[in-house]
C-alpha cells in the first residue's frame, strides 16, 4: 500500500515501460473487479432500496426495504437467530475440534498421513453427497442411529425433523466437514520451531504445559484467521439447510442465505433480497472487524510485538 | 501461515515426523491410539454407510437393526440408479460446459494477474494487490441479484456455454491469485533479470521461465478450481433450470426429488447412494492421486475443500 505514497517524481523511460507492462498484466482482474464487483455492488445498494420482481419496473422506496425486515418482517429475527445460533456454537466447536484433533494428529503416532486423509476427505466430497448421505444416515426410522437404538427399545432422535434437533444436527455435519481445518492447523503446530519445545522440556514442563504455553501461542495467528474465514462461511451457509431440511422444520433451519435465496428465486422479491445481503455484508464486515480487534489481546506475532 | 523461502518452493512438510526422544509412557500411546481410531472410525463411517447403502435392496434398507454389511450386495444399483435420470448426459455438462473450461480460464487469467502483481514492479502495485485480497471477503450475495438481473438480461440463462459461471473466469480469482503470487516471490529475481538483459520479454519470461518453475502452484489451483466447479451446486441452481443443462450435483438432486418426495419409490436410497458414490469417488482418487499438491494447497492458503 506504500508504494502510492511515494514521493512523485517524473519516472525513467523504463520505469514507465514497467507501470504500463504492470497494469496490462493485472488489467483481467481489474476489469472483472470493476464490472463484477464494484458496479454490482452500487447497483445492489440501488436495487435494495426498490420493488423490484423482473415484471414491473423497478420502482424506488427509500429504506423500506430495510425498515419493513426490521420491523414487521415475519421471519427476519427468527433467521437471524437461527443463522447467529449455528455460526456462534457451530465455528467455535467446529474450529477447537480441528485443533484438538491437529495436535493429536501431530503426536508421535505411527500412520499419521492415513488419519489426515480420513479427515480430510469428507470436506472435498461434493455437498450435495454430503447432504443425502446424512438425510438417510439421520432418518428417524431407518437410518443408522436411529435404527441401532429402535432395535435396542430405546427412544429414538429425530434429528432433523425436531425443530430443537434441527440445527445442532446441521452443527454435526458441518464438524465432519473441518477437515480443511485439521490440516492448516496441523501445518502451523509443525512449523512451532523445536527448539522453543526442548527449551520447555530443560524448564521441566510437561505435554500440557507445552500445548497451553508453546503451541497455542505460537499458533494463534492461524486460529485467528481460521476462525474468521469459519465465520465468513458459516454465515453464509445454503447448500446443507436447503437440501437436508429446506429451512424446515418450522423454519428452525432457515439461516440467512437460505432465506435471501428463498426471497430472490423464489418470492422474486430481488429488492429485499438485496437489502438482506448488504445487512449481511455489514454483519461479517463488524465481526471481522471485533475480531481483530480483540485478536491484540489473544494473538501473538512473533517478535513483531 | 507457511511462508516458503527455499530454493525449492511449495515444499509442505509431508507430515514429516517428530523426532521426539521424550518416551510416551505406553499409557498415553494407548490413549492416543484409542483416540484415533475413534476418530477415525466417526469419520469414515458415513461415507461407509453410503457405499454400503448403495449396495442393498429395499428389504436390507428397511431393516431394523441397521445391515451393516450387506449380504447379497446388488451391485446392479450403481448401473440402474445411473439409469434412473440422464446422468450420462450431467456428467459431459459437468466436465466439459464446466470444469473443464472454468479451470483453464482461472489457471490463465489468475497467472498472468499474479505475474504483474509479483514480478514487475510499478507503481500501485501493493494498493491493487491490497484490493484483490479484499475482494475475498466479500460475500457473493452481495453482487447476486445485480449479477443475476445482468444476465438474465444478456439472455444467459440456461446458457449452454454456462456463461454467467465460465466467463468471471477470464478475469482471475482473488484466491489464485494470491496463491500464485506468493509463489512467484519465492523464485529468485536473478532468473528473470538474466533474461531480461538477454532481451527476452516479460511474456516470453512468464512462459518460458517462471511457468516450468510454477507446475506445483499451478497444479494447486487446476485441482481446486476443479473441484470447487465439480461440486457447485448454488451456481448452477440459479443460472440453469433446463435438465438437459443440469450438471451432476443438480442431477443428484433432482433425482433425490423425484424419488423422495412423495414417499420413498422403489429403491430410492440404494439408488441415490450408489450415484452420490459416483460423484464423489472422483475427487476421493483426485486426493488419494495427487495428494502432496492438496495438502501444500491448503496449509498454504488456507483453501476450503
Amino acid at each position: 500500500m506504500a508504494a502510492t505514497t511515494v514521493p512523485r517524481r517524473s519516472m525513467t523511460r523504463s520505469e514507465r515501460h514497467n507501470q504500463i507492462l504492470g497494469l496490462l498484466f493485472i488489467s483481467p482482474w481489474l476489469i472483472g473487479f470493476l464490472f463484477l464487483a464494484v458496479i454490482p455492488l452500487l447497483a445492489s445498494i440501488y436495487y435494495s432500496m426498490t420493488n423490484y420482481d423482473f415484471i414491473r419496473e423497478a420502482q424506488f422506496i427509500g429504506l423500506t426495504n430495510y425498515r419493513r425486515l426490521f420491523t414487521i418482517d415475519p421471519d427476519f429475527w427468527k433467521v437471524m437467530y437461527n443463522t447467529f445460533y449455528y455460526v456462534l456454537i457451530g465455528v467455535p466447536i467446529g474450529a477447537g475440534m480441528a485443533f484438538l484433533i491437529a495436535n493429536l494428529l501431530n503426536s508421535d503416532v505411527k500412520g499419521r498421513v492415513i488419519y489426515r486423509s480420513i479427515i480430510y476427505i469428507p470436506s472435498i466430497v461434493p455437498a450435495v453427497c454430503t447432504a443425502m448421505v446424512w438425510l438417510f444416515l439421520l432418518n428417524t426410522q431407518y437410518g443408522a442411529i436411529n435404527g441401532t437404538l429402535k432395535s435396542l427399545e430405546w427412544p429414538t432422535i429425530p434429528f432433523l425433523s425436531n425443530p430443537d434437533m434441527s440445527k445442532p444436527s446441521l452443527i454435526i455435519i458441518y464438524i465432519w466437514t473441518q477437515g480443511a481445518a485439521v490440516v492448516i492447523f496441523l501445518a502451523a503446530i509443525q512449523d512451532v520451531p523445536r527448539s522453543l519445545y526442548e527449551a520447555a522440556t530443560v524448564d521441566g514442563a510437561n505435554a500440557w504445559h507445552k500445548f497451553w504455553n508453546v503451541t497455542v501461542p505460537l499458533t494463534t495467528p492461524v486460529i485467528l484467521f481460521n476462525l474468521i474465514m469459519g465465520f465468513i462461511t458459516a454465515f453464509q451457509e445454503f447448500t446443507l439447510p436447503w437440501l437436508l431440511t429446506s429451512g424446515g422444520p418450522m423454519k428452525s433451519t432457515e439461516f440467512y442465505v437460505v432465506n435471501l435465496y428463498r426471497n430472490a428465486f423464489v418470492q422474486l422479491s430481488m429488492g429485499k433480497a438485496s437489502a438482506m445481503a448488504w445487512i449481511l455484508f455489514l454483519i461479517i464486515i463488524v465481526f471481522s472487524l471485533v475480531l481483530f480487534a480483540t485478536s491484540a489481546r489473544w494473538v501473538y506475532y512473533g517478535g513483531e510485538k | 501461515m507457511t511462508t516458503v523461502s527455499q530454493a525449492a518452493p511449495v515444499q509442505v512438510q509431508p507430515a514429516r515426523a517428530v523426532p521426539t526422544k521424550v518416551r510416551t509412557s505406553p499409557l498415553v500411546q494407548i490413549a492416543i491410539y484409542g483416540l484415533l481410531f475413534f476418530l477415525c472410525f466417526t469419520w469414515l463411517f458415513p461415507l461407509y454407510w453410503m457405499v454400503s447403502t448403495a449396495l442393498k435392496n429395499d428389504p436390507q434398507v428397511y431393516t431394523i437393526p441397521p445391515v451393516w454389511l450387506p449380504d447379497p450386495m446388488f451391485w446392479n444399483n450403481f448401473v440402474d440408479g445411473w439409469a434412473r435420470y440422464d446422468f450420462n448426459t450431467a456428467a459431459i455438462n459437468s466436465v466439459f460446459r464446466y470444469s473443464l473450461p472454468v479451470t483453464v480460464l482461472t489457471v490463465i487469467s489468475s497467472y498472468i494477474v499474479a505475474y504483474g502483481f509479483a514480478k514487475i514492479t510499478w507503481r500501485g502495485q501493493g494498493f491493487f494487490f491490497g484490493l484483490c485480497i479484499a475482494t475475498m471477503m466479500l460475500p457473493w450475495q452481495v453482487t447476486m441479484v445485480p449479477l443475476f438481473i445482468i444476465f438474465k438480461n444478456l439472455g444467459w440463462i440456461n446458457s449452454p456455454l454456462y456463461l454467467p459461471l465460465t466467463l468471471p473466469a477470464l478475469f482471475g480469482h482473488p484466491y489464485f491469485i494470491f496463491l500464485l503470487r506468493q509463489f512467484f516471490r519465492t523464485i529468485p529475481e536473478e532468473l528473470s533479470e538474466a533474461a531480461r538483459i538477454e532481451g527476452a520479454s516479460e511474456w516470453t519470461i512468464l512462459w518460458s521461465i517462471i511457468l516450468p518453475l510454477s507446475k506445483p502452484a499451478v497444479a494447486v489451483v487446476v485441482l481446486f478450481r476443479f473441484l470447487w466447479s465439480w461440486n457447485d451446486y448454488l451456481g448452477p441452481l440459479i443460472y440453469l433450470n433446463k435438465d438437459d443443462l443440469y450438471p451432476l450435483a443438480l442431477g443428484i438432486w433432482r433425482l433425490q426429488r423425484t424419488a423422495t418426495s412423495t414417499g420413498n419409490t422403489a429403491l430410492a436410497y440404494p439408488h441415490l447412494m450408489a450415484v452420490s458414490t459416483i460423484v464423489a469417488l472422483p475427487v476421493i482418487i483426485a486426493f488419494i492421486l495427487a495428494q502432496r499438491t492438496f495438502i501444500e494447497g491448503i496449509s498454504l492458503t488456507g483453501l476450503k475443500g
